[in-house]
């Protein structure tokens, strides 16, 4: 089964949006909440981060029944150093989006902690596409 | 599943079925069968919104008989401070407690003497279990209710202490044994400003049963006070009729903020349940962090907002807090109840749990549950989308998530109707018992 959502760069006020959608689903699938907890924070990151970063991305999100994979592809600058990128508290993102309480440098050590694979491809000044899986049996 | 205790009942006679309350319900709870709101059980939280809702009262609040209170040689009143909101200010307390003297309890309790104790358990048992932060509060059973059914994530956040209801409910009945009453000759009667608080003692959330023996309607107690009043102007007025001191916060409790801003740290107060849903999501999406506790109330401005309630919120509010200006201006006075403080803290924790007990899920199995959720995206492509109401549930959503569950047919939609009868699969007399067995046997005799 497959959802897709479109999510809009800048719009911070929609943040979430597909990620609190996703949840829906995965509860009424009867999926573990503890599973759920960690599949939604780890798409809420990869959400924020095109809002705060790209210009626009998708959200692709297929399910089986045991496991969820989550595509989310943008239109955006790219990371130059991923590794960097992972490290906690690193962050490029410009002062007005940390105003708005976004940009502490947590989005991908974040998302790394709550998928089970992750695995990120980005080209500079192209974009940026993250892939997550998360089984729902530990 | 456990049979789920429901206050909030619909008078055949009074309802049209005329689809408001279903679309008010926030846990879409509410179905229109054979012409009359039906009550899903398992998906109601008891919190009102369908009797708020409702245009011709058909929805009710049912109560215990007031005169079962006589089956007691000693009867309590447990009276929350909500209640005295009710009444205008030329109506002293005195005058209040003395008419439920009046009409034959013999003892008056007020529900909120309990908070101090309770906000200092709370406390202790937050300042314990930092890791449990973003605490959320017990307080209200609607709220309770919908993290069990919506938000089981969630259930361990909350805080699983007995209410100021129960502690002075325990105390009440303790302070009468001691004073060598038999336990069998006490009961103990709450007048509830809610739905909620009755479905909260009859069929109560980790624990076994509750120290309250009855229920009575806030607005049923009004009425009789206020009768009460217009009879004897002029009698005097017996001075002790049971108050004792209540702190400013135990006044102001269930009002809202009245939890809140009694706790250090970050803590949220978020009143009406679509707000309480709201502020829910964002939590278990860990979209807020950083927050200590969250005080959350299904009703619009808490109890003063009550479905019993019969006073505008804003009044009950004044007057709660006017009275409540006026205890800080006291000292504080020691209280009975102080007496059994550790008694009663040693029972505050609730013995048993808080179970969650999902509505959102299609199926116990995931590889079914994806079937029907595949299926209910096939119907959703083929149905208006217009949530008009007109199949008996709230939403074409809901209908869809019905057909699979087989709790509805997919015919029952007027749209899906039409095309069937266009398309000679049912006769129009066919298409007409469809609809009679959503709007009710005879419907449409006067069109015929």
């Amino acid at each position: 089964m497959e959802f897709h959502y479109h999510i809009e760069g800048g719009d911070f006020s929609r943040a979430g949006s597909a990620s609190s959608e996703v949840k829906k689903i995965l509860k009424q699938l009867n999926v573990d909440p503890r599973v759920i907890k960690r599949v939604v924070v780890a798409l809420y990151e990869a959400e924020v981060n095109v809002v705060a970063h790209a210009h626009e991305g998708n959200m692709t999100v297929t399910l089986d029944p045991g496991s969820i994979e989550a595509v989310v592809e943008d239109k955006g600058p790219g990371i130059a150093d991923i590794d960097l990128a992972m490290q906690e508290g690193y962050s490029t993102a410009s002062p007005r989006v940390r105003e708005m309480g976004f940009g502490a440098g947590m989005g991908l050590p974040n998302i790394k902690k709550n998928c089970d694979r992750l695995d990120i491809k980005s080209v500079v000044n192209a974009g940026t596409t993250v892939k997550m899986t998360t089984f729902f049996t530990g | 599943m456990e049979e789920f205790y429901h206050a909030l009942k619909v008078s055949p006679k009074a309802c049209t079925g005329c689809t408001h309350c279903m679309v008010a319900c926030p846990t879409s709870a509410i179905r229109v069968r054979q012409g009359l709101a039906t009550i899903d059980a398992a998906a109601c939280v008891d919190c009102g919104m369908c009797l708020k809702t409702c245009q011709r009262r058909a929805i009710f609040v049912e109560q215990d008989d007031f005169n079962r209170i006589f089956h007691f040689n000693h009867r309590v009143v447990l009276l929350p401070s909500v209640v005295l909101g009710q009444f205008a200010g030329e109506v002293s307390e005195e005058q209040i407690f003395a008419e439920l003297i009046a009409m034959g309890f013999t003892r008056v309790v007020e529900t909120d003497r309990s908070v101090d104790i309770l906000a200092g358990a709370m406390r202790e048992y937050m300042r314990t279990r930092p890791h449990l932060r973003p605490f959320i509060s017990s307080f209200c059973p609607a709220v309770v209710r919908l993290i069990q059914v919506r938000f089981p994530s969630m259930i361990d956040h909350v805080i699983p202490l007995k209410q100021a209801l129960d502690l002075s409910a325990i105390h009440a009945r303790r302070q009468l044994e001691e004073e060598g009453v038999p336990g069998d000759q006490i009961g103990v009667f709450y007048v509830t400003p809610c739905a909620a608080k009755i479905a909260a003692i009859k069929s109560p959330v980790g624990e076994e049963r509750s120290p309250v023996d009855g229920v009575i309607n806030m607005d049923f107690i009004y009425n009789k006070v206020k009768m009460g009043l217009t009879r004897k102007d002029k009698t005097p007025l017996p001075r002790d009729a049971g108050r004792g001191y209540l702190s400013p916060e135990a006044i102001a409790w269930t009002l809202s903020e009245g939890e809140a801003s009694s706790f250090e740290g970050r803590c949220l107060a978020i009143d009406e349940i679509h707000n309480v849903i709201d502020i829910l999501e964002k939590l278990e999406n860990d979209e807020l962090q950083d927050i200590d506790f969250v005080e959350l109330r299904a009703c619009d401005h808490s109890c003063a907002g009550g479905a019993l309630s019969t006073n505008n919120r804003f009044l009950v509010i004044e007057r709660l807090r006017s009275r409540s200006k006026a205890s800080a201006g006291r000292p504080p006075e020691e209280d009975e109840i102080g007496k059994h403080a550790g008694f009663l803290r040693e029972q505050v924790l609730l013995p048993g749990k808080i179970t969650p007990r999902s509505i959102e899920k299609l199926d116990e199995d995931t590889l079914v549950a994806m079937e029907k959720m595949q299926k209910i995206q096939r119907i959703m492509s083929i149905i208006p989308r217009v949530d008009c109401g007109a199949c008996g549930a709230p939403s074409c959503k809901a209908l869809a998530r019905d057909v699979v569950q087989g709790k509805a047919k997919l015919s029952q939609c007027t749209f899906m109707q039409k095309v069937l009868v266009q398309e000679g699969l049912i006769t129009p007399d066919e298409a007409i018992e469809i609809a009679e067995n959503t709007w009710g046997k005879n419907r449409f005799n006067h069109h015929k």
